[in-house]
């Protein structure tokens, strides 16, 4: 008797176990399951991210002008020039994609302070995020490969998409990352010094003009434009970006980045967003960096947006595996040498 | 250990150090399986209470790590057969190691991520590693699987305790017993 007490003591706690861990749980939406659903058809590529695989660091400064300060209690936001490091990117699996075929840009940003603060981002092009739940972007992934049908099936699951698909049918493509908007689309919670909390989202809005380009005269100009086109760009002159906050009013919906907030809210510019150096990938300083959107100063959270949480999680499986298979994705110079 | 301990039961203050640790490593092994199995919100503040709770065992760890130099043990009961007693000896070692270095993995895996370490309250550690891709992967590898092992070990543990109360009855589970003996304390 006191043995199966024993045993069933030993059996109902390692039950449990397995049962936080998921593994009992097939259906449960795991940073593995989402990650391995952004695979391409051939499989990833090693040794790279597991999205937003094709891109390019940038070193710069943020140029903060002290306005942000009335919203939230970053350093960042204090008058000043801190330090920043990202990068511009395309939002595929396939380190490998002509610039032409992929509809959604980013940028990855991390803006260090002296306090020892650091705050980092993940930012895209288009005004609204495609779903409003990590469960349909899982669905999304899903559905996407398997065609037209497929696809208006999941559109029926998720009406929500029609906004985003609308951007990605009508939106002017650009010639340049310069060019491009990028908006945090997540929403976050700014605390100023006294205390007060506000919910927001912050874009980086060009300085540069757009000029729009259709997608086959982007891809008359080389699978790799993108890339070559900022740098030269950025070896000319630095290229700014204005950081814009906007401000959500009581009633504002912050759980879902597929809704854009009415127009006429509240906006403050806190600074200008400075680029001036292009390093490539396999030996740039954003190479590993994971820019995990959680990663925030005092003075930023996150909010209710599901969001952030969803890709922080599968941001580290990304990181976990791509470091681990950092041989296939050897560096060019200096092998095996500390980075910059 | 040579201890000059003769009585029967841990110090009051090990035995409390030895519960509350318990409940804390428990809730780190629930929350370390659980928080990588998941997409969900919940993930933000299941990482951060992993982290700041890790940060506190530690220090608790190297506590109970000096009462236990400074005051010992009890003996184990002499009526021990000799295996059993190896056995315990080897698995509160490896306890002790496990307590000691999976928050100092933890801490050298996210460094070598170049992760912010960053605890309830805003509170920050600096890095302990530069950030750097094998290193990153070995740390991780062994923060996770040291993890299992952890996990078996408390409940081959937790089994060895039942088995004193329950079988053996020989006082080693009174020993460590979270509740006041009630009564003068037995020769072992």
């Amino acid at each position: 008797m006191p043995l199966a007490v024993i045993a069933l003591v030993l059996a109902g706690s390692a039950a449990a176990f397995a049962y936080t861990a998921g593994w009992l749980s097939p259906e449960r939406l795991t940073p593995t399951r989402l990650v391995a659903a952004l695979a391409p058809p051939g499989g990833p590529a090693p040794g790279h991210r597991r999205n937003h695989a094709k891109g390019v660091c940038f070193t710069g400064e943020f140029q903060s002008n002290g306005n942000g300060a009335s919203l939230s209690k970053a350093q960042a936001f204090t008058a000043g020039t801190w330090p920043v490091l990202g990068r511009l990117n395309l939002a595929t699996p396939n380190p490998n994609a002509a610039d032409a075929t992929v509809r959604v840009r980013g940028m990855g940003l991390q803006i260090a302070t002296p306090d020892g603060d650091v705050w980092r981002s993940a930012m895209i092009d288009p005004p609204v995020f495609a779903v409003s739940t990590p469960q349909a972007f899982y669905d999304l992934l899903q559905s996407a490969p398997k065609g037209a049908e497929a696809m208006k099936a999941f559109i029926g699951r998720h009406p929500e998409f029609t906004a985003f698909a609308g951007w990605a049918g009508s939106a002017p493509w650009t010639s340049s990352y310069a060019e491009d908007p990028f908006n945090s689309l997540n929403a976050f919670l700014f605390t100023d010094a006294g205390g007060t909390t506000r919910a927001v989202r912050w874009s980086l809005r060009p300085a540069a003009t757009p000029v729009p380009i259709a997608p086959d005269e982007l891809a008359k100009r080389g699978p790799n434009y993108l890339e070559q086109e900022i740098a030269s760009r950025v070896a000319a002159a630095p290229q700014r970006w204005t950081m814009v906050v906007t401000v959500a009013e009581p009633g504002d919906v912050t759980a879902d980045p597929s809704k854009a907030w009415p127009a006429g809210r509240g906006t403050v510019e806190v600074g200008t967003l400075v680029v001036n150096k292009i390093i490539a990938e396999p030996d740039g300083p954003c190479r590993d960096i994971n820019f995990d959107p959680t990663v925030l100063p005092r003075g930023i959270s996150v909010s209710d947006d599901p969001f952030p949480a969803a890709r922080s999680s599968a941001y580290a499986r990304s990181y976990d595996l791509r470091t681990s298979e950092a041989k296939d994705y050897p560096r060019t110079a200096g092998a095996g040498s500390n980075k910059p | 250990m040579s201890s000059p301990m003769n009585h029967t039961r841990f110090s009051g203050a090990q035995r409390l150090l030895h519960w509350t640790m318990a409940a804390g490593i428990v809730a780190m092994l629930f929350i370390g399986v659980g928080m990588l199995s998941t997409v969900a919100p919940s993930y933000v503040p299941l990482v951060a209470t992993h982290k700041t709770l890790g940060v506190a065992l530690f220090a608790l760890v190297l506590v109970r790590l000096v009462l236990r130099l400074v005051l010992g043990a009890p003996p184990l009961p002499a009526s021990l057969p000799p295996l059993m007693r190896l056995g315990a000896v080897l698995s509160h070692w490896g306890l002790y190691g496990l307590m000691i270095v999976m928050p100092l993995l933890g801490w050298a895996m996210l460094s070598a991520a170049a992760y912010p370490v960053v605890l309830f309250g805003h509170f920050r550690l600096p890095p302990i590693l530069p950030q750097s891709d094998s290193l990153h992967t070995l740390l991780w590898g062994a923060h996770r699987w040291l993890a299992f092992a952890f996990f078996a070990l408390i409940l081959l543990h937790v089994a060895a305790a039942l088995f004193h109360a329950l079988v053996r009855r020989d006082g080693v589970f009174e020993a460590m017993s979270p509740l006041p003996s009630g009564k003068p304390e037995r020769p072992a």
